[in-house]
């Protein structure tokens, strides 16, 4: 039934053909409609595009026909297919002398190109001539076109007589003028900068019209310099009097309000005005009281200008009762049912509490509301209000509520927005280190792509670092925690790259440090990130260092590990390579054993070789150099080159081959840990290993062992203690580093020790800084041990190391006054008696408006740190405190909250 | 001010667009795919305010009302109020349902021209000139007029006219 109503619909149109539609264009239109797919649709549009190509250039159309080819055209486009050929067309028709044909023209030109468009340049002689034109319609036409089409150069060929149309008897050219006029500002401020003043002359236009269209160039203006237009206050307010009076044409009422759209334009152009400017807002408050009084919630329009009023109240100097009303409004707007206007209230809070943050409070409930309700847009805006309340206070429920989110959402934009809030909270407010690690770890394995590598880094920093305090148990307690929580994650699938690098990183630097995994599985699960992610090398490159690394710190304890199975000792992956390498024309490799003219150390490895590979060059007159250099071991020491016997090892005796990793993955950072070796181990561990590192395979095996003896000697008291004794013993074993370093650093070892300031500077990890303990503040240390007091257990002031959650604190922080902490002097004590004054808070009796009242000489007391992760001792006391003055939100329920609290 | 106007039907298909700031034509259908599939997963009677700066760039919000088998969507940045915006909506969907009787789907698609008419009243270069639709009809009407005082002469074939004028 509904067809056959639409069908004779379409008749009766198509035989009026009242704007000129003929049977083709609706026979267009209605195939298009009844098309099944996209592929069609495309088959019939072509096929119209081709046929208007064709009629576009007969030249014996009718005129009036080549009108309706050009909307047909335009429509094609707007579908999103090319009709470039008919531009020109369009061109040509602005040319034309009959009114509908210019007006299509200019409409099909102005939608077809844009200022920068080629064809620009032959529409702009046309528009200078029609601006002159005596058809107000032409020049209207001209003036709209003109606004979209010119460009820098062109305004001043046009500029003229724009100008001169701000004069015209139509008010519908003034006003378009005037648009034209601010466009071409927009477009370029210094061409037009001299006839900004007539902005203000057309503010005393008869005409509303103009007078309301002069406001947005002026708005403009004013938002770039709002001091030159100061003197501007008076009239601004005495416009907007008249207009909330009724005093123009009842034309411009909209729903029974009068002129609404220039009320608020004009409430704009206050709120800048009257920023900062006690004077000038002093004008203002008459007219924005008013205005409350008569403000109509009923109605949309009325309530846009009533969110308007709070918007310009929140910028103008502030005043008391002013505020009350906005605060009364948007309490009533946060309790509407319609979503709008729940949306305008959190906005208007949000622009509220910066004023004064105790507003926030009695909304709570309507917040809460908003921040579970099922539309995304409120549910966004009320996280935008969140994050501007964030405190050290409420951190907590707000970050987890955004991760929350964060995790359910698909959209990559605000994903990346809401991460790198969440991110930048944390980061500002974090209470305990900890938690910091914890929320970075569900921020990365949720968003680890779309933030940025930065924050990676400052987390493995942080981790590496410790956090500058003295107690180093409580580091290490922390990386053995955050390897756990890494070892949990590590095998789901699709972790972001940035996150497996971190947990690449720390699980090759702390995996073992706590004895409480073995090695293998470590490696075990480093390798499985390897093999997940084929493609992607950074990770491979993170995940192979850290199994090295794991590797070098077994050998370093004397441990002999197994060698995962899956290593392909001959290197057999490179024989494709080689062969190309071959067939390119390269030289194969000769032993270095086996080169005529090089004695090298490191042809105790002759002897393997000569039964296997040696046979094509060797000469019978090279048979005695081994026996030399094995006769002479200490004095060639310093000539050692250090990475080819390390090589060879690896060919031959797999357990060997970690040193030779470890001097590998000594290539990212381990200048830094020899200098810590040299520290603390100095003298004796380079010469214990000095002698070894030249001498024959025998030797080296047995010196293996004995440096592996003094590894387990002193593992026994060093294996839970810091990373970098642990680096030291590795380093000291290891012969290949000693080589390596002695190759690298030479005489200069001992120098370096003399000033090993310097070293330190230049080294790029901070990891040996830690381990030196360097004198740090030591403020942070309360932490982990003293989380807020549970509400739940009362009898026991300390629990254990992650903070709990008190739901108290998070309602408190959540949307309690920022006047939490002036609260604190108090009850200084309050700290230690522990027992927090529960009470308090459900007696009724107790004001919520104390406060204001009791925040008097105490500022001195709780300027807190803002460092990361203030003092939790301060927090303590302002959260107690804060309960017994009974800032906490007095007459709700707290069970009503449960779903903050998770 | 208001960055673009978006016309489209409940199945994604473009019935006007018309656009304030600049955007490349090839960029045109992306964008009206991206409004239409966020604006079709909103359920109703939710708010009618979306964040679109994944689409508009920076500040963009739109304002869209679902009106039968239409989505009237106006996208515009910081500098407006989204309350307003809702009624310039409203504003243009009055003005079009006086100027066509009972407005309907096919209207649009057959008059857009006259839907650009309509707009051109009511903003220029992305600022609002013109909200009382009273206003807005007189004028288009007066355009509608004029444009039928001088079509007697179009019905000539142009090369005619051309030789005419020469």
């Amino acid at each position: 039934m509904e067809q056959l109503r639409t069908i004779g619909r379409e008749l009766a149109m198509g035989s009026q053909g009242g704007w000129g539609q003929s049977k083709e264009f609706l026979d267009l239109v209605k195939s298009i409609g009844e098309a099944r797919s996209k592929a069609e649709e495309d088959r019939i549009i072509s096929r119209e595009l081709d046929h208007l190509k064709r009629r576009l250039a007969d030249p014996d159309v009718p005129r009036r026909k080549m009108k309706e080819l050009l909307l047909r055209l335009v429509y094609a486009e707007m579908l999103g297919h090319d009709a470039s050929f008919g531009h020109i067309h369009a061109v040509k028709m602005t040319h034309d002398e009959s009114l509908p044909l210019k007006r299509t023209g200019y409409l099909a030109v102005s939608l077809f190109l844009d200022e920068r468009h080629d064809l620009v340049i032959l529409v702009v002689n046309t528009i200078q001539k029609d601006l002159r034109s005596d058809n107000y319609l032409v020049v209207c036409a001209a003036l709209t076109a003109a606004c979209r089409l010119i460009g820098e150069e062109a305004i001043p060929a046009v500029l003229p007589q724009v100008v001169e149309l701000l004069a015209h008897p139509k008010e519908a050219v003034r006003k378009k003028a005037v648009m034209a006029l601010h466009r071409f500002y927009q477009r370029s401020p210094s061409s037009v900068s001299h006839l900004v003043s007539n902005f203000r002359k057309r503010l005393c236009d008869n005409d509303p019209g103009v007078m309301g269209a002069t406001l947005c160039p002026l708005y403009d203006l004013i938002l770039e310099d709002p001091n030159s237009y100061k003197d501007l206050v008076v009239s601004f307010v005495n416009i907007l009097k008249q207009v909330a009076e009724r005093r123009l044409p009842t034309s411009y009422d909209y729903h029974q309000m009068p002129a609404p759209f220039i009320q608020i334009k004009l409430l704009k152009i206050l709120a800048v005005l009257g920023s900062g400017d006690k004077q000038a807002s002093g004008n203002m408050y008459m007219v924005l009281g008013d205005i409350f009084r008569k403000g109509d919630t009923a109605s949309n329009i009325g309530n846009a200008i009533l969110y308007e009023c709070i918007c310009c109240i929140s910028s103008i100097f502030p005043n008391a009762k002013m505020l009350d009303a906005a605060a009364e409004t948007t309490s009533k707007f946060l309790k509407s049912d319609s979503h709008n206007l729940k949306y305008m209230g959190i906005d208007a809070l949000g622009r509220l509490i910066k004023i004064n943050p105790d507003i926030a409070e009695e909304h709570q409930l309507a917040v809460i509301d908003c921040l579970e309700d099922p539309d995304d847009t409120l549910k966004r805006k009320t996280f935008e209000l969140l994050y501007k309340m964030t405190k050290s206070t409420n951190v907590e429920v707000i970050v987890d509520r955004m991760i929350e989110y964060m995790i359910n959402i698909t959209d990559h934009h605000y994903k990346t927005e809401i991460a790198s809030r969440c991110v930048e909270l944390a980061e500002q407010f974090a209470p305990s280190n900890q938690w910091f690690i914890q929320t970075m770890n569900k921020v990365f394995e949720h968003a680890g792509d779309l933030v940025n590598i930065r924050v990676a880094h400052n987390l493995m920093r942080l981790i590496a670092e410790g956090f500058g305090e003295e107690d180093e148990g409580a580091d290490s307690q922390l990386r053995s925690s955050a390897v756990d929580s890494y070892l949990r994650i590590v095998g789901e699938p699709k972790l972001p790259s940035s996150f497996l690098q971190i947990i690449c990183w720390v699980l090759g630097e702390y995996g073992t440090a706590d004895g409480k995994y073995s090695a293998s599985y470590i490696i075990g699960k480093l390798y499985d990130v390897a093999e997940a992610h084929p493609t992607d090398d950074t990770v491979r490159a993170y995940a192979i260092s850290a199994i090295l690394k794991i590797f070098a710190f077994e050998i370093a304890l004397g441990r002999k590990i197994d060698m995962l199975p899956e290593i392909d000792r001959n290197l057999s992956f490179l024989n494709g390579y080689v062969q190309q390498a071959f067939e390119n024309g390269a030289a194969p490799y000769i032993p270095e054993s086996e080169r005529s003219g090089v004695v090298s150390v490191g042809n105790y490895k002759a002897q393997d070789q000569q039964e296997t590979s040696a046979h094509a060059l060797r000469f019978e007159a090279y048979e005695l150099p081994p026996a030399a250099s094995q006769a002479s071991i200490s004095p060639t020491t310093d000539l050692v080159p250090v990475p080819e016997p390390s090589y060879y090892k690896e060919d031959h005796q797999m357990s060997r081959s970690q040193p030779s990793g470890d001097s590998l993955s000594g290539e990212f950072g381990l200048k830094l840990r020899l200098d810590g070796v040299q520290k603390k181990w100095g003298r004796p561990a380079y010469s214990s290993s000095s002698t070894p590192s030249s001498s024959t395979s025998s030797q080296q095996a047995t010196n293996g062992g004995v440096s592996s003896e003094v590894g387990g000697s002193t593992s026994s008291q060093a294996r839970e203690s810091t990373y970098g004794s642990k680096r030291q013993q590795a380093t000291e074993v290891s012969a290949e580093k000693q080589r390596l370093a002695a190759s690298l650093f030479g005489k200069a070892d001992r120098k370096a020790q003399a000033g090993r300031k310097t070293a330190k500077e230049s080294s790029s990890t901070e990891k040996v800084a830690t381990a030196n303990a360097t004198p740090q503040p030591a403020k942070e240390q309360v932490i982990p041990s003293a989380p807020p007091p549970d509400l739940l257990d009362l009898g026991e002031p300390v629990s254990s190391s992650p903070p709990l959650a008190d739901p108290f604190t998070q309602l408190e922080g959540l949307l309690g006054p920022a006047s939490a902490s002036p609260v604190v002097s108090e009850t200084p004590a309050s700290s230690t008696s522990k027992t927090p004054d529960l009470m308090s808070i459900f007696s009724d009796d107790v004001q919520t408006g104390v406060t204001s009242g009791s925040t008097e000489p105490s500022l001195g007391v709780n300027v807190v740190a803002a460092k990361k992760g203030p003092s939790l001792q301060d927090a303590l006391q302002k959260d107690a405190a804060a309960r017994q003055v009974g800032v906490t939100p007095t007459g709700n329920n707290p069970i009503l909250f449960k779903d903050l609290l998770g | 001010m208001i960055q673009a106007v978006m016309v489209m039907s409940t199945q994604g298909k473009p019935r006007l667009l018309k656009f304030y700031s600049y955007q490349p034509p090839e960029k045109h259908q992306d964008l009206v795919r991206g409004v239409f599939q966020l604006l079709s997963a909103r359920p109703d009677s939710v708010s009618n305010f979306v964040k679109v700066d994944a689409i508009f760039g920076p500040g963009a919000k739109l304002v869209y009302k679902h009106l039968a088998t239409l989505y009237f969507v106006f996208v515009f940045d910081s500098s407006e109020n989204e309350l307003a915006v809702l009624d310039l909506v409203q504003v243009f969907v009055e003005t079009l349902d006086r100027c066509f009787k009972n407005v309907c789907e096919l209207d649009i698609v057959f008059n857009f021209n006259k839907l650009h008419t309509i707009l051109d009243e009511m903003i220029l270069g992305g600022q609002v000139i013109e909200t009382s639709s009273e206003q807005i009809m007189r004028s288009v009407e007066e355009i509608a007029r004029l444009e039928k005082q001088s079509n007697t002469t179009s019905l000539i074939p142009k090369s005619i006219s051309e030789r005419f004028s020469r």
